[in-house]
């Protein structure tokens, strides 16, 4: 995927004006958040859940070598295998290969993060292989050529009619606006595509060391037939996804589930245990599980440690005001949202990202909503930091706060300041109070009015014994 | 309070912008301590909080202004200022130094002392013996750092609900953030514009007339896009109404006289 990143500003001031994005975009948050709340108000020991969640997340990272190593025994002992790949360069090529060994055609894909992050669609493409994309949203993205915006709902910035005339243009069928029928219309073309394909890609949820399971969450059931119907099922996850049992897996679907959509649980949650086993009724042949390091391996033992907790609930972006002005596609690359604010700048170098953690009020609402507790804030002030100290940030910026820092560092100069500043601007107020147009300030001024200072300070005022 | 005999001596964090824009926001500050029996003073060393270069990124310049601040705070049982945004940072101090360092301590020592003004009313000294009247109805906007960081939420509308005919409307989302974020309104200005647009929207669907909250930066924010919209909702800062110090005009608002002469009119 093109990393559009750098001009998120740019992206940012085009989707604002964008009606139908915005329609969109309200639909969401009348949706997700609403529907979050509920669920949790249904549940009283949701808080309890979260803190267990983000201790067992840490005992897990603390730990992560050996429960990988623990996952990878396991799928070996169960008759699969497991591939590692440190970059997506390395997962791409594993897949193909697996692809070609077995002679594939076409391959069906459940939804994957991970897989819109290593780019495989288009690596696969580029080698002759069809990737059909079988979730809903994703399949409506591939027929447009488009790409997710949200990491659940990847289609959440379209509306009907964007569906409806997708369908139109590619199904050959009477353009219909019933959901019902566009619903029916893609069943049909994807049930050949399930039985037609020769390797069935899917993400993993979680990783279950103990039995050497993956699991996928969905609501769509695409999943099941991504996976049990072709010979060769491929796994294509990243490495911060193990949990050492069952029974710790179960703890993150109860908050995954009601923290995304607002479910007590998904429609589908379904288990891959190796391949098909004799006396199986279904089941792939051949079951791979390619394991996606990308940088994760560096944010261990770091600062930026606590973003491996994440479990993709997407509740961060539903509850994010920014996100919800400017939606997914403006953070030009493939994780949106504070979450992707965090993951983006270590994933293609803050030189491309630094504008994407900097894009925050720090209102904390993600924090607040997050069900393993990652300090979103703190960790996008991580990375304005490292931008300062790596001198990236832009130098209106840099020469803006040292000439601040030097008066502010001096209380007598600083006193001079605020006193000439609000001196001069009670001045261009004039009587009505308020200013419209300030030098150095166009950001404010063109969109509001700077209301004026009362005249004096404060501390003037109090040092001549006014009380 | 605890204990009716002790005065507790508070130095007041003024923040630079009631410093600079609204005074009356710390003369009425002042007002509601000592009202509550506490003895104020204002320490002369300190300016402002450090947050533009906290959130710029800029450490190193946080660490000078946070030991500056700590210095000038040295002494004081409390440290009290009107704004959950700058009392906020004055808690993550701590953050700023490593383990060990003496500046670590002497910061969490700050944050332990260190208190939004209707909170340490409410949660420290319980006072709540308002002797104001206002004559609105009003709606208050939870600012972000208030709310999720220092847990301002309830004391302000406790506090109001103390007020001679005072009515509150609770407007939708009061809890979003109004889209300032210091440096983040000039950073990405039409961002920071949809978000105080649709606070903006909620503020008038309340049919509040006045727009009430803690923090002077959020107040400036959608004070300005009130007016900037034609709007006659008027902005005020809490303290401002729970000191009964309505003498200037709101936030925004026209010069006193004209004030004085429209409100006839």
């Amino acid at each position: 995927m093109q990393i559009k990143s750098p001009e998120f500003k740019e992206n940012a001031r085009i989707a604002l004006q964008d009606v139908g994005l915005q329609k969109a975009l309200g639909n969401l948050k009348a949706g997700f958040p609403v529907k979050r709340a509920a669920a949790v108000e249904r549940m009283p020991e949701f808080e309890d859940l979260r803190d267990q969640a983000r201790d067992l997340k840490n005992h897990i990272l603390e730990n992560l070598d050996i429960y990988l190593e623990q996952f990878e025994s396991k799928v070996v002992e169960n008759g699969g295998h497991v591939h590692w790949a440190r970059t997506s360069e390395d997962a791409c090529k594993t897949i193909l290969d697996i692809c070609q060994q077995v002679g594939a055609k076409t391959v069906t894909k459940g939804k994957s993060m991970v897989s819109e992050e290593v780019n495989l669609n288009e690596y696969l493409e580029k080698n002759g292989i069809e990737p059909v994309e079988t979730d809903l949203g994703e399949y409506i993205l591939q027929l447009r050529e488009d790409h997710p915006s949200h990491i659940i709902a990847p289609a959440i910035h379209l509306n009907l009619e964007d569906v409806s005339e997708a369908f139109h243009k590619h199904h050959h069928r009477p353009k219909s606006d019933d959901p019902a029928v566009l619903m029916q219309e893609a069943r049909e073309m994807l049930r050949k595509k399930f039985v037609a394909a020769d390797v069935g890609i899917t993400g993993a949820n979680f990783c279950v060391a103990e039995t050497g399971s993956t699991i996928i969450v969905t609501n769509e059931g695409n999943g099941d037939l991504t996976q049990t119907l072709p010979k060769t099922h491929i796994v294509i996850t990243s490495i911060e996804k193990v949990v050492p049992t069952l029974e710790d897996m179960t703890l993150f679907q109860r908050l995954l589930a009601r923290s995304a959509t607002g479910q007590e649980f998904t429609v589908y949650n379904t288990l891959s245990t190796g391949p098909r086993r004799e006396g199986d009724q279904d089941g792939p042949e051949n079951f791979h599980v390619v394991l996606v390091d990308n940088g994760r391996s560096e944010m261990v033992g770091t600062e930026l440690q606590d973003m491996l907790r994440c479990i993709r609930c997407s509740a961060c972006m539903n509850h994010c005001p920014v996100y919800g002005a400017v939606g997914g596609h403006s953070y030009g690359w493939v994780y949106p949202g504070p979450m992707g604010s965090v993951l983006t700048p270590q994933m293609i170098g803050i030189e491309n990202a630094g504008l994407l953690p900097n894009a925050s009020t720090f209102c904390g609402k993600c924090e607040s909503v997050c069900p393993v507790r990652i300090p979103l804030p703190k960790l996008m002030r991580h990375w304005r930091e490292n931008e300062f100290e790596k001198h990236l940030s832009p130098k209106a910026v840099r020469y803006g706060i040292s000439g601040w820092g030097f008066f502010a560092k001096r209380p007598a100069l600083y006193r001079w300041v605020s006193r000439s500043s609000a001196w001069f601007m009670k001045k261009m107020a004039g009587k009505k109070g308020r200013i419209n147009k300030l030098p150095l300030a166009g950001g404010w001024t063109d969109w509001r009015d700077m209301p004026a200072p009362e005249g004096q300070t404060f501390m003037d005022q109090w040092k001549q014994g006014k009380r | 309070m605890p204990n009716a005999e002790h005065q507790p001596l508070v130095g007041l964090f003024v923040t630079c912008l009631a410093d600079m824009f609204r005074p009356t926001v710390a003369f009425a500050t002042v007002r509601l301590l000592e009202q509550a029996g506490c003895i104020v003073e204002v320490p002369e060393k300190q300016t402002c909080c450090g947050q533009p270069a906290f959130n710029s990124g800029d450490r190193k310049t946080t660490q000078d202004i946070a030991k500056m601040t700590i210095e000038a705070f040295d002494g004081y049982e409390y440290v009290v200022g009107p704004s959950g945004s700058c009392i906020g940072m004055l808690h993550y101090y701590a953050d700023l130094f490593d383990e060990g360092d003496p500046w670590k301590a002497r910061a969490e020592d700050l944050k332990a002392r260190a208190f939004e003004i209707t909170s340490f009313l409410v949660d420290k000294l319980d006072f709540d013996k308002i002797s104001a009247q206002y004559d609105g109805t009003i709606t208050y906007h939870d600012s972000c750092s208030g709310l999720r960081q220092l847990g301002v939420k309830q004391q302000p509308r406790k506090l109001l609900s103390k007020v001679d005919n005072l009515e509150l409307e609770e407007m939708e989302e009061a809890e979003t953030c109004c889209g300032f974020g210091g440096t983040f309104c000039v950073k990405y200005p039409d961002i920071s514009n949809r978000m105080v647009s649709n606070k903006s929207e909620f503020i008038s669907a309340s049919g509040a007339d006045t727009l009430v909250g803690g923090d002077l930066g959020c107040l400036l924010n959608m004070a300005g896009k009130l007016k900037r919209e034609g709007k006659s909702v008027e902005a005020r800062h809490v303290v401002e109404i729970l000191a009964g110090m309505l003498d200037q005009p709101a936030i925004g608002e026209a010069d006193a006289d004209k004030y004085a002469l429209a409100k006839q009119v």
